[in-house]
């Protein structure tokens, strides 16, 4: 026989082949854990597609006068909200960011610091850093626009910071060969590479905080939110269907605007 | 003379060590004459680039001194650093442009060691720093490209706009580390030829790591070879022999 002939070959180590099956048994494992763990109810279950309807039967006609009511005044506080939100996580965003990057900041304590913040700000969900606002500054428009800003810091920062780390090494070296300062360096040779990305990040965010000012009010810190809280306590499902639309026509609305913007730039 | 003199390079027991106890530069001792061109050529991975980027500081070296107008390069930091590399030029194999600025935009930052970076910011140049980087667009053949994006330029007229925007800093040395690798033939004596013209007429001496023998001969007058971190050659391009080539790059069927 030749000895070219019948040559084995693996893919995979026996010791990689068997952590792949583990990973794969531990994965199916976990769902099953979990499915008996939640413990569903199966009545429950039974009578969703009923409920469901009687749902929707209260829900319409919709009551389209409470637009002009309430919902339309809520809903600019809630652009306002999401908007200056978003404005003021930039402005705070970006000296973090810059220190997150590595490659930007060598120092190791301040990159640890950095993100530090940024891990702080998104560990935080909106709704917590809203009531932690709310007893400051009282409910209303002032806490839920500074909950949007500070849970977009780490957001905004840890992408930021990516894109930095991402940037090209080489226009950089020839920035630095020139003898720029360290200044001059980040204006012209990392701020052009990552600008793209930082519009793209800022966009996005603006997006999100778009809809996640929308649930702001549900804890009292302004916005459409707020007229949805007032429907439900009512049980007036017919406005509830109203807020819901005119929400789900802002987010499309928001996407579109978005995606145009972003599609201009890049 | 005296213009010349000074602008001459004293390498001495150059080291660098990128991982400890394994030298990729073993103890340089170089004179680099202060005019004319100077190639480096030797075996990919010996050390030509890591000895380029010594000079100007984007390495930092292990040891030893890089002796240039009464300063000792490797020492500095800072402030000295920074005014020293105003001086020093450096040309790149992959051009190393600003993607998303313009022609214009990469070659003024030539001068970002002169200007401010909040004047940098507003590109608010001086105009004589304009009116030189207008003139050497024409000059490397790319007047009519001044507003265009650098990601829109081929290899050609990218390392022409990376030549720009090295004489723009108005260096006493230009440092070029493989400027024409990346290139075909033809626009690699294009670009050689562009680079003589521009450091001959301004008395600029150049040091260039190339890979291709034939074009170091023709343009340079000083050729080192290195091979192992240490150099082994050091001589004119007519010195240099077949013996010398297979001392430093090793065999010799390539030769053929």
């Amino acid at each position: 026989m030749n000895a070219t002939m019948n040559r084995r070959w693996d893919r995979f180590t026996p010791e990689q082949r068997f952590l792949r099956f583990a990973f794969y048994f531990l994965s199916v494992a976990a769902m099953v854990f979990s499915l008996k763990n939640i413990e569903i109810i199966p009545e429950f279950l039974y009578d969703a597609p009923e409920q469901l309807a009687d749902f929707f039967q209260r829900m319409w006609p919709m009551d389209t006068a409470y637009y002009q009511k309430s919902v339309q005044a809520a809903l600019i506080e809630t652009l306002n909200i999401a908007t200056l939100g978003t404005l003021l996580s930039l402005a705070m965003s970006i000296p973090v960011g810059i220190v997150a990057a590595r490659n930007v900041v060598p120092i190791k304590s301040l990159n640890m610091l950095a993100q530090l913040i940024l891990v702080s700000s998104r560990s935080v969900n909106t709704l917590v850093w809203a009531l932690l606002f709310i007893a400051i500054f009282g409910p209303g428009a002032m806490a839920g626009t500074m909950a949007i800003a500070f849970r977009s810091i780490g957001f905004v920062g840890k992408l930021l910071g990516e894109a930095l780390e991402e940037a090209h090494r080489g226009p950089i070296d020839a920035l630095t060969a020139t003898g720029a300062s360290k200044a001059s360096v980040f204006i012209k040779g990392y701020w052009p590479q990552v600008m793209p990305s930082f519009v793209s990040i800022a966009l996005f965010r603006w997006d999100i905080n778009v809809r996640e000012s929308a649930v702001l009010g549900l804890v009292g810190a302004g916005g459409i939110g707020m007229a949805m809280d007032t429907a439900m306590n009512l049980f007036r499902w017919d406005q509830v269907a109203v807020v819901l639309s005119t929400i789900f026509v802002v987010v499309i609305i928001a996407e579109i605007v978005v995606s145009a913007i972003r599609r201009r730039i890049i | 003379m005296t213009a010349t003199n000074n602008r001459s390079i004293q390498i001495r027991g150059l080291t660098k060590e990128y991982k400890k106890g394994v030298p990729v530069l073993n103890g340089i001792d170089l004179d680099i004459p202060g005019d004319g061109i100077t190639a480096i050529i030797g075996p990919s991975g010996t050390g030509k680039s890591t000895l380029i980027r010594c000079i100007n500081r984007l390495i930092d070296p292990t040891s030893g001194q890089i002796l240039f107008q009464g300063q000792d390069l490797a020492q500095l930091s800072g402030v000295p650093l920074r005014e020293a590399r105003r001086r020093i030029g450096m040309i790149f194999q992959e051009y190393n442009l600003v993607e998303r600025l313009t022609v214009m935009e990469n070659v003024l930052t030539g001068r970002l060691g002169y200007v401010s970076a909040f004047k940098a910011w507003l590109r608010k140049f001086p105009q004589e720093d304009i009116d030189e980087a207008f003139a050497l667009l024409d000059a490397v053949g790319l007047g009519n490209f001044v507003n265009q994006r650098a990601d829109g330029l081929s290899g050609g007229q990218r390392q022409r706009v990376g030549i720009a925007r090295a004489i723009m800093q108005r260096p006493e040395i230009l440092l070029a580390d493989e400027p024409t690798s990346s290139l075909d033939p033809k626009t690699s004596v294009e670009i050689m030829e562009i680079m003589a013209d521009m450091a001959g007429c301004r008395n600029i001496p150049v040091i260039v790591n190339i890979h291709n023998v034939a074009l170091a001969k023709r343009f340079c007058q000083r050729m080192i070879g290195m091979t192992g971190g240490r150099v082994v050659f050091n001589g004119s391009p007519a010195e240099l022999t077949d013996d010398h080539l297979k001392e430093i790059y090793g065999g010799e069927d390539w030769l053929e």
